[in-house]
């Protein structure tokens, strides 16, 4: 099963070339169940990578603390795994060789490592492309492979921060399936990063949906819906929850067409009373 | 990117009829110019319209070639180049590689040491070839000490850019996983600079001959230098032009040596 997480009071603040700070978390809180997937879906430039990077340890928060299973985090551990867009493989190695590095760092002995090797790339469907390099692999078998490696040494937590952003519209869906077998098939603690609404809505048990300046959390949505449909993205729940999110990307868009509707209701009405 | 899978099925299916004769068409293209300069070569002098004198044709040349090659002259001079311009340029190698690493890996190195770098770097090494002579005499050392230098820098300045240019990306994955600063050294920036070193160690070794021959010309006993700047004082030009194509030819051999150990280790790089 996989851990808890808890974000509390989280801020991060870069300082920049020309002098002052600039802002990217501001007062940050939230908790993850055990076991839950939990989406962050944002805008880009709201500071998803900031926090994503301060989960797995990467960099230090300014304030704030952040537990996992309450242990304050101190730097990156084998713990938390994490999944990056651009797939992070070693091109050196082979797909099997870079799930071998995620279980030496876990100090597996090396007898051990191809039989665990193997059962990872059975997991994300590449047994027989163990000992391609990662030049010869398609975008898609890339991030998979990168999967099985963060997988690999077994982490409580999955980190993944936009992982699906640079691959086809096909490729994508197939891995969001992939990445929900997965996560029911171990258990993990999964928080997905994304600035899809689409696949937000699709992944997620809870969507958090951020906005920018400073980067903070502004709703908290559960997603309750029937996951055994057909085509769940056509379905009226699916679909509202969408717009719902997408309502709090855009506060503006919904002013805007406020004040549209209000606009002509209010010339109308100087219109009737003129012909008064 | 995606059609690289393609092209390993293409290559493993390369066995076909057309086989033989695209590999004679490849051969015939990689060799007609230089057929054509021994040609030329061959001709003009027997035409009358270079002097003989001072460029005899190359089959005049080709005979001395064998006559030295015969009597022992040409591998003794062949084997005091070759083993002087390994020596200095393993010593290169091993001195380089891993200060050139430190050195862009460690920041506070780098910035210690940088702008010495720059000085030497570009301080032409012929120009220092009378100090090496001065301070190490006429012998061997002073000869490997002169390759060992001039190999030195681009072996080191590639070295330091690929240790510095490792891809943070990569840098991020190694360090969520736990990596202790030494293992993130050995690991992960060591390999993913192996083809800037590499780079640099085949420049170097274009390197170790030239500077090689000027040193041997200056002063020396034995050498493909020696035998060629010999050869043209004696006026024994026939055998200076061999001790020229023989040294062209490790030249040649060097630089496809340097090649095959490149692409053996950078393999994973692919169709490089
Ligand atoms: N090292 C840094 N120095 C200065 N500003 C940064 C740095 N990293 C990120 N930022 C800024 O912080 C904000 C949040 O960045 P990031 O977390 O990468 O956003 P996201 O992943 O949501 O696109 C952005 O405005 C970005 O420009
Ligand atoms: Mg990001």
């Amino acid at each position: 099963m996989g851990a808890a997480i808890s974000v509390r009071n989280v801020s991060k603040s870069y300082s920049l070339n020309q002098g002052g700070r600039f802002v990217a978390l501001g007062n940050v809180s939230f908790e993850v169940r055990p076991g839950e997937f939990l989406v962050l879906v944002g805008p880009s430039g709201c500071g998803k990578t900031t926090l994503l990077d301060l989960i797995d340890g990467l960099s230090l928060a300014d304030g704030g603390s952040i537990l996992i299973d309450c242990v304050p985090v101190k730097g990156p551990g084998l713990d938390r795994g994490i999944v990056f867009q651009q797939y992070a493989l070693f091109p050196w190695k082979t797909a099997k060789g870079n799930i071998e590095f995620g279980l030496e760092a876990r100090g597996v002995p090396k007898a051990e490592r191809a039989a665990r090797a193997a059962h990872f790339l059975d997991l994300v469907d590449l047994a027989d492309f163990g000992d391609r390099y990662p030049h010869q692999l398609s975008g898609g078998m890339k991030q998979r492979i990168a999967i099985a490696r963060a997988l690999s040494y077994d982490p409580e937590v999955l980190l993944m921060d936009e992982p699906f952003a640079a691959l086809d519209a096909q490729t994508r869906e197939r891995l969001q399936d992939e990445t929900l077998r997965i996560w029911r098939q171990t258990g993990k603690t999964i928080v997905f990063i994304t600035h899809s609404i689409d696949e937000a809505v699709y992944l997620g048990q809870r969507v958090l949906v951020m906005a920018a300046g400073p980067g903070r959390i502004v709703a908290d949505i559960a997603i309750d819906i029937d996951r055994g449909a057909d085509d769940l993205r056509a379905t009226p729940e699916f679909v509202a929850l969408r717009h719902r999110i997408w309502q709090l990307f855009h506060p503006e868009a919904t002013a805007a067409a406020r004040v549209v509707r209000d606009g002509v209701r209010q010339s109308t009405a100087s219109e009737e009373s003129r012909a008064s | 990117m995606s059609t690289s899978v393609d092209r390993l099925v293409e290559a493993s299916g390369s066995s076909g009829p057309g086989h033989f004769a695209r590999r004679a068409a490849r051969l015939l293209r990689g060799t007609v110019a230089i057929f054509a300069f021994l040609a030329a070569w061959e001709i003009l002098p027997r035409l009358g319209l270079v002097d003989t004198t001072f460029l005899p044709p190359f089959s005049t040349a080709l005979s001395a070639f064998v006559e030295m090659a015969r009597s022992g002259e040409l591998v003794e001079h062949l084997a005091a180049s070759a083993g002087r311009a390994f020596s200095g340029l393993i010593l290169a190698v091993a001195v380089g590689v891993p200060l050139g690493l430190v050195i862009g890996w460690y920041r506070s190195v780098a910035e210690i040491l940088n702008p010495l770098l720059e000085l030497f770097r570009n301080t032409a090494p012929l120009a220092l070839l009378p100090v090496f002579v001065l301070m190490l005499g006429m012998g061997e050392v002073s000869k490997v000490a002169m390759v060992f230098y001039a190999c030195l820098w681009p072996i080191l300045l590639n070295t330091v850019s690929g240790a510095r240019e490792v891809d943070p990306l990569l840098i991020r994955s190694a360090r969520s996983m736990a990596l202790s600063q030494t293992r993130l050294f050995t690991r992960v920036v060591v390999p993913a600079s192996l083809p800037s070193i590499f780079t640099g160690i085949r420049i170097a070794g274009a390197y170790s001959i030239l500077v090689l021959i000027a040193a041997e010309m200056v002063g020396a006993k034995a050498g493909l230098g020696y035998l060629v700047n010999y050869a043209q004082f004696t006026f024994e030009i026939p055998k200076m032009y061999a001790g020229i194509v023989t040294l062209s030819l490790l030249g040649l051999v060097l630089n496809e040596v340097l090649v095959l150990a490149e692409r053996r280790l950078t393999a994973w790089k692919g169709d490089a």
